[in-house]
């Protein structure tokens, strides 16, 4: 039975023997090494921060560099598209002003050729109807020489007139 | 880390064996002469009985004594003296190693070892009254050892991390970090909750305290092999430390929980029978109780069954030799099956010390929220 009651000198000897154990450990063992885990586990902690930082840092640049160049990509498409667009129109007014100058010109010189046309034909009146006048002229003096023609003449112009 | 650990503890044995030595073997010297002389009228108990008695066998190992024993052959006993000290009533303070008491055969300074009976292995005055004693017996010896042990492992992890904590952990350090890092982040820390720091000093020495004192108390040869954690005076001291840093950090909390627990009807708490304070403050002093008893029994236990299995050898030797050649095999291998069974039971119950020590500090500075805990 005396397995069960403890002894009064095991106790003091325990306690003392425990006591001391325990200072000494906590002061030179367990202080530095909690204080030691925590500073690693600070340190693991900072680091992986810190990496998950520079991640992110890298990430933004990637984008902002993605973004600058789509940027740049849009003002290149801009820049073609309306130096496509200014070439377009240039020729167009080109061609609008060649095509309107043509008319014109073509115009023109219908309206010329149309004016001369009739100043020819003019001319060409007049001098037939001088012409004519002449060769009338002619002829007449030509028929009327002799009397009996006149009398002819006469005769025939008389019996064309019918009196009625 | 290894060797250096072998260079100290080497010469260490051999000075402690050196210094042993001389009265040892003087003292079983002297112990054969008297027996030469006294014939066997000495011995007559031991001779009476003859036949082996498991029970005392057992108990003898089991229990604290005053002398570390090795081996006896025949009636010679060889055992590493142990210093005595005493103060009697009658006669003052004393000091004398053990070897005076030639194993209970000598009287010395007028106080005896007693040989069997009730006070066997105590040193009692002539007159029967038992002086205070606080001698260096076999558990103290250890527990010395063990501390020297402990102090030699962990001020060298204590110093690495000292040196540089930023380093990954190399040798003792790396065996040492990972079980302190589980019981802080996986006992300690979810038990008590976020104070948890100012804790862990005492309960990482209690389970290191324990474990290794359940392990060397496995090693059959000294310095291991005494029943240290087996010893009820040292669970007791060990429970009577987590009593009293429990009570010492019990918040208001805490004790009204005791005194006047909340969501309880004013009848059960109120005279004349305030049950449930009772229960409660029962329950403070159980607590520690249970710690102290759960210890003590599984090593004990586990010494005895070690020790039951060599029994069994000498019970059949008795009976013939061949059998009991053939049955040492089977004790043999079940001792080796129980040893690795011990190693376990030498973690989990330092363990079980630990954790349920983090649960009572974190019992006792735990602040309620009485709406919710019962609603």
């Amino acid at each position: 039975m005396d397995l069960l009651i403890p002894e009064f000198g095991t106790i003091i000897w325990s306690f003392i023997g425990f006591l001391i154990t325990f200072l000494i450990l906590a002061k030179f063992a367990w202080k530095p090494l909690l204080k030691g885990l925590k500073e690693r586990d600070n340190s693991i902690a900072q680091a992986l921060q810190a990496a998950e930082a520079a991640k992110r840092d890298v990430s933004q640049l990637h984008t902002e560099s993605e973004k600058l160049l789509a940027e740049a990509k849009a003002e290149r498409d801009k820049i073609i598209q309306e130096a496509r667009e200014f070439k377009e129109s240039v020729m167009n007014n080109a061609r609008e002003q060649a095509k309107q100058e043509g008319h014109k010109l073509i115009s023109e010189a219908r309206e010329a050729i149309r004016s001369e046309r009739a100043a020819a034909i003019q001319d060409i009146k007049n001098q037939v109807a001088e012409l004519s006048v002449a060769i009338s002229e002619k002829i007449l003096v030509r028929e009327l020489a002799d009397p009996a023609k006149q009398q002819e003449l006469i005769e025939k112009t008389l019996n064309e007139l019918k009196f009625n | 880390m290894y060797s250096k650990i072998c260079k100290v503890l080497v010469p260490a044995f051999m000075l402690l064996s050196l210094g042993f030595n001389k009265q040892l073997f003087a003292a079983s010297e002297e112990h054969q002469a008297q027996e030469a002389v006294a014939g066997h009228e000495a011995t007559a108990h031991e001779a009476e009985a003859g036949k082996f008695n498991p029970g005392d066998f057992m108990f003898d190992h089991i229990k604290d004594a005053h002398d570390w024993h090795l081996l006896s052959f025949g009636h010679t006993h060889v055992s590493i003296p142990l210093p005595v000290i005493l103060y009697s009533k009658n006669s003052g303070l004393h000091m004398f190693m053990s070897s005076k008491f030639k194993h209970g055969h000598a009287d010395y300074k007028g106080f005896h070892l007693e040989t069997s009976g009730e006070n066997k292995g105590k040193i009692l005055e002539a007159d029967g009254s038992k002086p205070f004693d606080i001698s260096i017996t076999k558990n103290v010896a250890a527990l010395f050892f063990s501390i020297f042990l402990i102090l030699l492992i962990f001020l060298n992890v204590g110093k690495a991390y000292r040196k540089n904590p930023l380093k990954a952990p190399s040798g003792l350090q790396s065996f040492v970090e990972p079980i302190v890092t589980f019981l802080r982040d996986d006992v300690i820390k979810p038990s008590i909750g976020p104070k948890y720091e100012r804790y862990m000093p005492y309960l990482l020495t209690l389970f290191f305290f324990i474990w290794i004192n359940n392990m060397l108390g496995l090693i059959p040869l000294p310095p291991g092999g005494a029943n240290l954690t087996g010893n009820i005076a040292v669970t007791l001291t060990l429970a009577l430390f987590t009593f009293a840093i429990t009570t010492f950090s019990g918040n208001k909390s805490y004790w009204k929980h005791i005194v006047n627990t909340p969501g309880v009807p004013a009848w059960l708490k109120l005279p004349p029978l305030p049950i449930i304070p009772l229960v409660e403050i029962i329950g403070i002093f159980t607590k520690p109780f249970v710690l102290m008893v759960r210890l003590f029994a599984n090593i004990t236990a586990g010494h005895i069954i070690a020790l039951g299995f060599i029994s069994l050898i000498y019970i059949f030797s008795e009976m013939s030799h061949p059998l009991a050649y053939g049955v040492s095999v089977v004790s043999i291998l079940f001792n080796v099956f129980m040893m690795f069974l011990e190693l376990l039971v030498a973690f989990i119950q330092a363990f079980v010390f630990t954790f349920l020590s983090a649960i009572y500090f974190g019992m006792a500075i735990e602040e309620h929220h009485e709406e919710h805990a019962h609603a």
